[in-house]
């Protein structure tokens, strides 16, 4: 928080109100302050710093200090919209200004062409809604560099044969390479791949108040407490802030996008923290809440003259939902690898991001990298063999022999649109605040499973070529709960079939914007947060554009 | 047993798409331990409990040392794991009180039920304790009949639901950054390998330490 905050009244119309402070809404917020917008952003958690930041794992995994929290938040889980949903949770998200990008490992993988092309070149697969996107990746190219550039991330240009192209090389050089990347480099290319550093947002280099990562080995999950992860806390906030013309209001739970007779949006409602009702009222409305919470204000939001939701004329709001796949398997070493240390993934392989589906059988890519995401507790109830009895001398035995000898070769992969993937709003759980809870409904399309199974059976061979001596995993499963949360308000130009335009506009509300995971029309290959941060920076760009044309104002 | 605490489907749905910290997360009551503990626990000053009466405390580290044991290295009893429980169930893990008041009765009613003659766990060997363990281990096989020393045996839900909770709360309090409360001098974490700074400098381990750098090594491998 800092001193040059102004402090705007909820009855001053300002330029944008922002909904949600994370990967998307962080970078709105700079880059519409920065061009000269009175801007609100209204985020639903907390206000924490480096300062609130620790290696607690109680506080981070029991009692969600960052994250979405199920008892105040309750959601449900059903497979197919036949099935009565039971309460689960079934989402994460991060809850606190700079959203998800505070808590996350920061990966950073651009999407590469075929991602925005995908269905002319494969063509209509049965049981998915699989489009091409409205714009293309050397629309997205410079909004790629800049977000690299911008916010700080760490990488090697031209170390992988499979990259897109790019216009600039990255701003400062990968993060020091761990055992798990050597022993994943070294396999892969025996196998004849193409080992590349990874490219990660978290800073090799200083920048000005942000130190360089000092390998503390808490990413997933934890705020980082020198600033060298590259959230849109440390990196877009504080420059938005600098403006002067940027207000956080924290602690602020927004429920209702209002509109007026002619079918504009007003303002957003709110719940400050002693849960007294509000409207910010402002020239246009930015929803940066996430793919679920997304879809669920505009649920919310819905009127007489809006009897679906907001902006939701066409149906789509909620569906084609898409959580990327993910597996792993985990195998154990001679040596010491000591991976606890330092940041998670050093070595990425992107040789298998374009299948050719006639080949193998089924549509899809993904990438392989070698990780280390455990913490000593998470490692003890996760990442045991799974024959190890779970108490006892051989548990102990085996905790103390490979705590510091495991590593893990993940997979992540594409999740295909299905229509009947979506996040509702059930009918019977309510929030703490009286507010329905969202409902999810799942069931990855086959070829997903498929997918993942295949790409295990490379995670497998390097693990092999590598010299594990014990290595397993578990065959893919439906997946029940997500991370990655794309594809609910998928952008289009048809207003029949997708909730926002090529400029992050409603169709149906002129001034009402959408950016974030929901956005999306594919998952790409499990890495979203960089093409959502450089939608956000093209979504700024196009909005600036529209307001200065006086496109937006009322 | 609640099957919401069951590791296996813990590992399954790890496999299933989500890594082991989103597991963790996801799994309600894991790590509901307790915080704080840090003083009680490197208190020199004779331990002084909350929560748990002193008999009740050394029933309950009795089985956090079968849980971890102490051999060549410290175990539960040394990383002062009971002392954390204590502190945790004290303050913000109230929920859990019920299942260590009703669940430790249970467990030593067991102990009668397997060794007649004698009414508390910490009076056994620790051969015999790990035999009441046992007792509540989980089937080896789904729908297969329970193992063998678990047959004939009362079924006991809250005895079973208190060992599972005990031992997540064990284990918690044994790896934990001592700066939280358990782990006593770091001895967990010098069981498992892990240096107690803060931060960390290359070369991380022994595959790294005699690497070329990037250029060399890519350089190295069109060679072959």
């Amino acid at each position: 928080m800092t001193v040059d905050q102004p402090k705007y009244k909820t009855s001053d119309e300002v330029d944008f109100v922002i909904v949600g402070s994370g990967a998307a809404g962080g970078i709105l917020a700079k880059e519409l302050s920065t061009n000269g917008f009175r801007v609100v952003v209204l985020e639903q958690g907390p206000y924490l710093t480096e300062a609130d930041f620790t290696h607690n794992e109680i506080e981070i995994f029991a009692q969600d200090k960052l994250t979405n929290h199920p008892k105040l938040q309750p959601t449900s889980f059903r497979k197919t919209p036949d099935e009565r949903a039971k309460a689960q949770r079934a989402l994460m998200y991060g809850r606190c200004v700079g959203g998800t990008s505070v808590h996350f490992t920061a990966n950073f993988w651009r999407f590469h062409e075929i991602d925005f092309i995908e269905r002319s070149k494969v063509g209509p697969i049965p049981g998915a809604n699989l489009v091409d996107w409205p714009v293309t990746y050397a629309d997205l190219e410079p909004y790629y560099t800049k977000v690299e550039w911008e916010i700080g991330v760490s990488g090697l240009a031209g170390s992988s044969p499979f990259d897109p192209p790019r216009s600039k090389p990255y701003p400062m050089p990968p993060l020091p390479v761990k055992s798990s990347g050597v022993l994943f480099e070294r396999a892969a290319r025996k196998l004849g791949w193409h080992p590349f550093p990874a490219p990660m947002a978290i800073l090799s280099q200083a920048r000005p108040g942000r130190s360089a990562c000092v390998q503390c080995g808490y990413c997933l999950g934890f705020g980082c407490e020198v600033g060298a992860k590259s959230s849109s806390l440390v990196a877009a906030i504080r420059v938005a802030e600098r403006t002067g013309r940027c207000e956080i209001r924290p602690n602020s739970y927004v429920h209702r996008i209002e509109t007026d007779a002619n079918g504009r949006a007003v303002g957003a409602v709110y719940f400050d923290e002693k849960r007294n009702t509000h409207l910010q009222k402002a020239k246009a409305v930015v929803v940066c809440a996430n793919g679920a919470e997304t879809p669920r204000l505009l649920l919310l939001s819905k009127n007489k003259q809006f009897p679906n939701g907001l902006a939701n004329s066409s149906g789509v709001v909620g569906k084609n939902l898409m959580f990327n796949t993910y597996s792993s398997v985990t195998g154990v070493y001679e040596h010491p690898l000591n991976d606890y240390k330092g940041y998670c993934v050093s070595r990425v392989l992107h040789d298998f991001y374009e299948l050719d589906h006639h080949k193998v059988g089924f549509y899809g890519g993904g990438g392989l990298d070698a990780r280390y995401e455990w913490t000593p507790v998470s490692f003890a109830f996760g990442g045991m063999p799974p024959e190890t009895l779970h108490w006892g001398k051989d548990f102990k035995a085996t905790l103390a022999h490979n705590f510091s000898r495991t590593m893990e070769v993940s997979t992540h992969g594409t999740s295909l649109p299905v229509e009947n993937n979506s996040f509702s709003l059930d009918p019977d759980l309510k929030d703490a605040w009286g507010l329905p809870g969202l409902c999810l409904t799942y069931k990855d399309h086959p070829d997903d499973l498929k997918l993942t199974n295949w790409l295990l059976e490379r995670a497998h061979e390097v693990h092999e070529a590598a010299g594990a001596v014990k290595k397993w995993s578990f065959p893919a499963q439906e997946q029940q709960f997500g991370v990655h949360l794309l594809g609910t308000c998928r952008m289009g130009n048809d207003p029949k079939t997708s909730v926002i335009n090529p400029d992050h506009r409603t169709h149906d509300v002129k001034n009402l914007f959408l950016c974030d995971g929901s956005s999306l029309v594919t998952s790409g290959r499990g890495q979203p947060t960089m093409t959502i941060m450089a939608l956000a920076f093209r979504a700024a760009d196009r909005i600036t554009a529209l307001a200065k044309r006086g496109e937006i104002g009322a | 047993m609640d099957p919401s605490l069951s590791r296996r489907r813990f590992l399954a749905q790890g496999a299933g798409g989500l890594s082991a910290v989103w597991v963790s997360a996801h799994w309600p009551g894991l790590l509901a331990a307790a915080t704080h503990a840090h003083h009680a626990a490197q208190s020199a000053a004779p331990p002084k409990f909350e929560f748990f009466t002193a008999e009740e405390a050394k029933e309950i580290e009795a089985i956090c040392a079968r849980i971890i044991p102490s051999d060549d290295t410290p175990g539960a009893r040394e990383a002062g794991v009971v002392f954390f429980i204590d502190r945790g169930l004290a303050t913000f893990g109230v929920d859990d009180q019920k299942t260590y008041r009703e669940g430790l009765p249970e467990l030593q009613a067991r102990v009668t039920e397997m060794f007649s003659g004698f009414a508390k766990f910490s009076a056994l060997t620790p051969e015999q304790q790990d035999q009441v363990l046992h007792s509540f281990d989980e089937p080896a096989e789904p729908g297969k009949a329970a193992r063998p020393a678990a047959r004939n045996l009362r079924r006991r839900p809250g005895a079973q639901n208190f060992f599972e909770t005990l031992r997540q709360h064990t284990i918690v309090g044994f790896l934990i950054d001592p700066d939280y409360g358990g782990n006593r001098d770091g001895a967990g974490w010098k069981v498992v390998g892990r240096d107690r700074e803060h931060t960390f400098q290359p070369p991380f381990g022994y595959y790294d330490k005699d690497y070329p750098g990037w250029e060399s090594a890519a350089k190295e491998a069109e060679k072959k």
